[in-house]
C-alpha cells in the first residue's frame, strides 16, 4: 500500500496539471458555448462567426486596457482588463447589432433555411476576422497585469511540506468567479424575469410567442446583447489566462460548438456542462500519468511508458472526436436540446 | 425572354472578363506571375467543381474540404518519394502487424454489433474489445513508430513512398480522398445540414492533426520538400538543352538582331532563363487544363443525366424523392464520395506544383471557406459557375493584397511619413483581403443569391 503522503502527493499532482487547468478552461468554454446555444435556440442558426466575435470583444478590451494603463488607471491586485470589460462588451454589442441589422435581419424576415444563415455567418466571420487582424495584428498579445499567482508551487511546497507543488493563478480563480456570476445572472434572467421568459417562449415556439404579443425584434436585440456580453467575457478570461491571438480564437469555435452540442444545443445548462465535459476530456486524455502512478503503485508495478492516451498535440482533436461521437450516438446531447 | 437571354449570356461575359483581367495582369505585372495565378486558378476551379458536386447538386454542406485537399497532398508524397528501406526494415513489420490488428478489431466490432442485441451486454463487449485493442495495437505500434522516426530524422524519419512519377498521385489522391470520404460519409450523412457542417469541419481538423503528428506518414511538421519525378521538365535542364535554346533564339531573333554581339549573348541568356520558367508554367497550365476540362465535361454530363435529375430532386425535396423510392442516404453518400475525390485530385495537383508538402499550411480559411466562397459566388448548381468562381475568387485572393496596399497608400498619402497610424495602416493592409472576401460573399448572397452564373432554370413547357 502506498503511504498517506504519497496519496496526497498524487492528488496534488493531479490537481495541478489536470483539475485546476481543466476547471478554468471549462468555465471559459462554457461561457462561449452559452453564446452559441443562445444564438441557436433563439435566432435558429449555428453561428460560425462566434469565435471571431469573441476575438473582437477581447481586442476591444485589450485596447481599452492599454488606454487605461497609459492613463495610470489600475485595478489594484486585479487585472485592469476587468475594468475595461464593460466597455469591450459595448463594442462587441455594437458590432453584433450592426451585423444583425445589415445582414441577418434580411434573411430572418425572408425566413431563409438554416444553411443560408450558416453561409452568411461565414461571411461575417471573414469580415470580423479581418477587422480584428487589421486593428491589432495577427500576433500574440498579453494584457495580464496585477497579481499573477495566489500561491506558487514553491510556496505551496513550503507550506504543506509535500514534494509536489500546486500553483493557483489568480486568473484561474478570477475565471471561475466571473463565470459563476455570469451564469447565475443569465439563469436568473432567463428563469425569473419577464424578458427572459419571453425569450424562452420565443425559443420554444415562435408562432405562439408572436401570438401572445411578444415583440420579436426586442427578443432578437436582447439575445445579441447577451451573446456579445458572454462572448467578450469568455474571450477576455481566456486571454488573461493564456494569451490573445486572433487565430486561436477562431479555432476555439470548434470546442465551443462541441460543448454546446454535447450538452444539448439550445439548452443553457447543457452548454455549461458541455464546456466542462470537453475541457476535462481534453486535459485528462492528453495528460501523462506516469508520475501519478509512481506515487500510487508499489515499485514493482511502476509503469514503464509515459502512460498517456494521446499525445498533447491531439488536444484539439479530442473535442472533435467527442463531438462526432455525441452527434452519432445522441444527437440531442446530454440535456436533450432541440433537434429540429 | 430578356431575362433568359441575359442569363444565357452571363457565362461567356464572365469568362471573357476573367480572361481580360488575367491578360491585364500579364501585361501590367508580368507573364510568369499571371501564369502562376492561372495555374492556381485551374486547381481552385477543380476544387470548386468538387464542392459544387456536393453542395450544388445535392445540397450537402461539407466544411471538410481542407481535409480532402490534404489527403490528396499526402498521396503526392506517398507516390513520388523514394521508399526508405531502412525505416521499413526497422519498423515496417510492426506497422503491418498494427494495421492488420486494426482491421481485425473493426471486423470484430462489426460482428459484435450485428450479432448481439442492443443493450448493456453489447456495449460492454464493444468497450472491452476497444480497450483491449488499444493496448494490443499500441504494443506493436509505438515501438515501430519510434524506430521509424529515428531513421535519419533530419532528412527522412518516415516510411517513404513508392518512388513513382508524381502524376500518378492525381489518381491515387482522388481514390484516397474518396475512401476516407466514404468512411466519413457513412458516419455523418444523416445529420441535418448545419450539424453536418460542424462535424465535417471537425473531422478535417482531425485529419490535419494526424498528418502533423504522425511523422511516419509524411514527416509531420518537419515537412517534405523537394518532391521530384514531376511531369514537366526542370528549368535548369531546359536552360542547358540545345533545342530550347534554339527555340528561344529563333522566337526572339528579330529583337536580338538589333543588339551588338556582346549584348546579344547576355540578352539571350536572360531570355532563356525567363523563357524556361514560363515554359514550365505553361506545361503545368496545359496539364491542369486537360484535367479541368475532363472533370468539367463529366460533371456537365452527369448533371444533365437522369442521375443529375434525381440528385436535384433529392436536393429540392428530400421527402418527395424518398417517397418516389430514391434511397436518399445512399445517393448522398455517393455524391459525397464523388465530390471529395475531385477535391483530392486537386489537392495532389497542388502539392505537385508546389513541390512540397507542408501540413501546417492547411488552414480552414484558405482551404475550406475560400473554396466555399468560390462555389457560392460563382453559382452553386452550375458547373461553369463553379469554375468561374474558382478563377475569380483565386484572382481576387491574390490581387486583393496589392490592391489594398495601393488603397492604403492612397488613404495615408496626406499623413505624416513618421506617424504611427500611417505605419500601422500600411502594415495591416494585407489583412483587408479577408474583409473583401467576406464582403463579396455577403453582397452576393444578398443581391445575387444564386451566384454570378446561376443554375439554369429548367422549364419544361408541355
Amino acid at each position: 500500500m502506498p503511504e498517506f503522503v504519497d496519496i496526497l502527493n498524487a492528488i496534488v499532482l493531479f490537481s495541478n496539471f489536470v483539475l485546476v487547468p481543466a476547471i478554468s478552461y471549462g468555465a471559459q468554454l462554457a461561457l462561449g458555448a452559452l453564446g452559441v446555444t443562445l444564438v441557436y435556440s433563439i435566432l435558429r442558426f449555428s453561428n460560425f462567426a462566434h469565435g471571431d466575435l469573441m476575438a473582437f470583444g477581447t481586442m476591444s478590451v485589450i485596447l481599452i486596457t492599454w488606454g487605461f494603463q497609459s492613463m495610470g488607471i489600475s485595478f489594484g491586485p486585479l487585472p485592469t482588463a476587468l475594468l475595461a470589460l464593460p466597455f469591450g462588451i459595448l463594442c462587441a454589442i455594437g458590432l453584433s447589432l450592426m451585423f444583425d441589422k445589415t445582414v441577418y435581419k434580411f434573411y430572418r424576415v425572408k425566413k431563409s433555411a438554416p444553411v443560408i444563415f450558416v453561409i452568411v455567418s461565414t461571411g461575417v466571420m471573414f469580415m470580423t476576422n479581418a477587422i480584428v487582424r487589421f486593428i491589432i495584428g495577427p500576433s500574440d498579445q498579453r494584457f495580464m497585469d496585477g497579481t499573477k499567482f495566489i500561491f506558487r508551487p514553491r510556496e505551496f511546497k513550503e507550506f504543506t511540506g509535500l514534494s509536489e507543488g500546486l500553483a493557483l493563478k489568480s486568473t484561474q480563480v478570477l475565471t471561475l468567479t466571473v463565470a459563476i456570476i455570469a451564469v447565475a445572472a443569465l439563469f436568473y434572467f432567463l428563469q425569473k424575469t419577464r424578458t427572459g421568459k419571453a425569450m424562452r417562449a420565443f425559443s420554444d415556439n415562435e408562432d405562439l410567442a408572436l401570438l401572445s404579443g411578444i415583440n420579436p425584434d426586442r427578443v432578437v436585440l436582447i439575445t445579441w446583447i447577451i451573446v456579445a456580453a458572454l462572448a467578450t467575457t469568455a474571450g477576455t478570461l481566456y486571454g488573461l489566462d493564456k494569451s490573445f491571438k486572433p487565430f486561436t480564437y477562431f479555432m476555439l469555435l470548434l470546442p465551443m460548438f462541441a460543448a454546446a452540442i454535447v450538452g444539448g444545443i439550445g439548452s443553457p445548462i447543457g452548454a455549461v456542462v458541455g464546456g466542462f465535459v470537453i475541457a476535462f476530456s481534453e486535459v485528462i486524455v492528453t495528460y501523462a500519468y506516469k508520475k501519478f502512478f509512481i506515487y500510487l503503485m508499489p515499485e514493482s508495478l511502476e509503469p514503464s511508458g509515459l502512460m498517456q492516451f494521446l499525445s498533447t498535440d491531439y488536444k484539439f482533436a479530442v473535442s472533435f472526436i467527442i463531438l462526432v461521437v455525441v452527434l452519432l450516438m445522441r444527437p440531442t446531447g446530454i440535456f436533450k436540446g432541440q433537434s429540429i | 425572354m430578356n431575362a433568359l437571354l441575359s442569363q444565357q449570356n452571363r457565362a461567356p461575359l464572365a469568362f471573357s472578363l476573367m480572361a481580360l483581367l488575367l491578360i491585364a495582369v500579364g501585361m501590367g505585372q508580368s507573364w510568369p506571375f499571371a501564369l502562376a495565378i492561372i495555374n492556381l486558378c485551374l486547381i481552385s476551379a477543380i476544387m470548386s467543381l468538387g464542392v459544387n458536386i456536393q453542395w450544388g447538386y445535392a445540397g450537402l454542406l461539407n466544411l471538410g474540404v481542407m481535409g480532402f485537399t490534404a489527403l490528396g497532398g499526402v498521396a503526392a508524397v506517398l507516390i513520388s518519394e523514394a521508399p526508405v528501406l531502412e525505416a521499413w526494415s526497422v519498423g515496417g513489420q510492426g506497422m503491418v502487424v498494427s494495421f492488420i490488428l486494426v482491421v481485425i478489431t473493426i471486423v470484430l466490432a462489426i460482428l459484435v454489433h450485428r450479432n448481439m442485441t442492443s443493450g448493456w451486454p453489447r456495449k460492454a463487449a464493444l468497450s472491452v474489445l476497444f480497450i483491449g485493442a488499444y493496448f494490443t495495437i499500441n504494443h506493436f505500434y509505438e515501438p515501430s513508430v519510434l524506430a521509424i522516426e529515428n531513421v535519419n530524422p533530419a532528412t527522412m524519419g518516415f516510411l517513404g513512398g513508392l518512388g513513382l512519377p508524381i502524376i500518378f498521385s492525381w489518381v491515387v489522391g482522388g481514390i484516397m480522398a474518396a475512401g476516407v470520404a466514404w468512411v466519413i460519409g457513412k458516419i455523418t450523412l444523416g445529420l441535418r445540414s448545419d450539424y453536418l457542417a460542424i462535424a465535417t469541419l471537425g473531422i478535417s481538423e482531425i485529419i490535419i492533426a494526424v498528418l502533423k503528428n504522425e511523422d511516419w506518414i509524411a514527416r509531420g511538421v518537419k515537412n517534405v520538400s523537394g518532391l521530384d519525378r514531376r511531369p514537366v521538365p526542370y528549368e535548369l535542364d531546359l536552360q542547358t538543352s540545345p533545342w530550347f535554346m534554339d527555340m528561344i533564339e529563333s522566337m526572339f531573333s528579330g529583337r536580338l538582331a538589333l543588339l551588338s554581339d556582346v549584348e546579344r549573348v547576355t540578352a539571350l541568356k536572360q531570355l532563356i532563363i525567363q523563357g524556361s520558367s514560363v515554359f514550365v508554367k505553361l506545361c503545368y497550365t496545359g496539364l491542369f487544363t486537360v484535367v479541368l476540362i475532363a472533370i468539367l465535361m463529366l460533371s456537365i454530363k452527369a448533371l444533365n443525366s437522369p442521375w443529375g435529375r434525381m440528385m436535384r430532386a433529392i436536393r429540392d425535396n428530400e421527402e418527395a424523392a424518398n417517397a418516389m423510392g430514391k434511397n436518399v442516404v445512399r445517393q448522398h453518400l455517393q455524391v459525397f464520395v464523388l465530390g471529395s475525390a475531385v477535391v483530392g485530385i486537386a489537392g495532389a495537383m497542388l502539392v505537385t506544383i508546389d513541390g512540397m508538402f507542408i501540413p501546417t499550411a492547411y488552414q480552414p480559411l484558405r482551404f475550406t471557406f475560400l473554396i466555399w466562397l468560390m462555389v457560392v459566388i460563382g453559382g452553386s448548381g452550375n458547373n461553369l459557375g463553379a469554375v468561374f468562381g474558382g478563377f475569380f475568387i483565386w484572382f481576387m485572393w491574390i490581387e486583393a493584397e496589392p490592391l489594398s496596399m495601393a488603397f492604403m497608400d492612397l488613404v495615408t498619402m496626406g499623413m505624416d511619413q513618421a506617424s504611427d497610424l500611417r505605419n500601422h495602416l500600411l502594415k495591416s493592409a494585407p489583412h483587408l483581403r479577408l474583409f473583401i472576401m467576406g464582403l463579396t460573399l455577403l453582397l452576393t448572397m444578398r443581391f445575387m443569391p444564386k451566384g454570378i452564373i446561376p443554375e439554369e432554370t429548367r422549364l419544361h413547357s408541355v
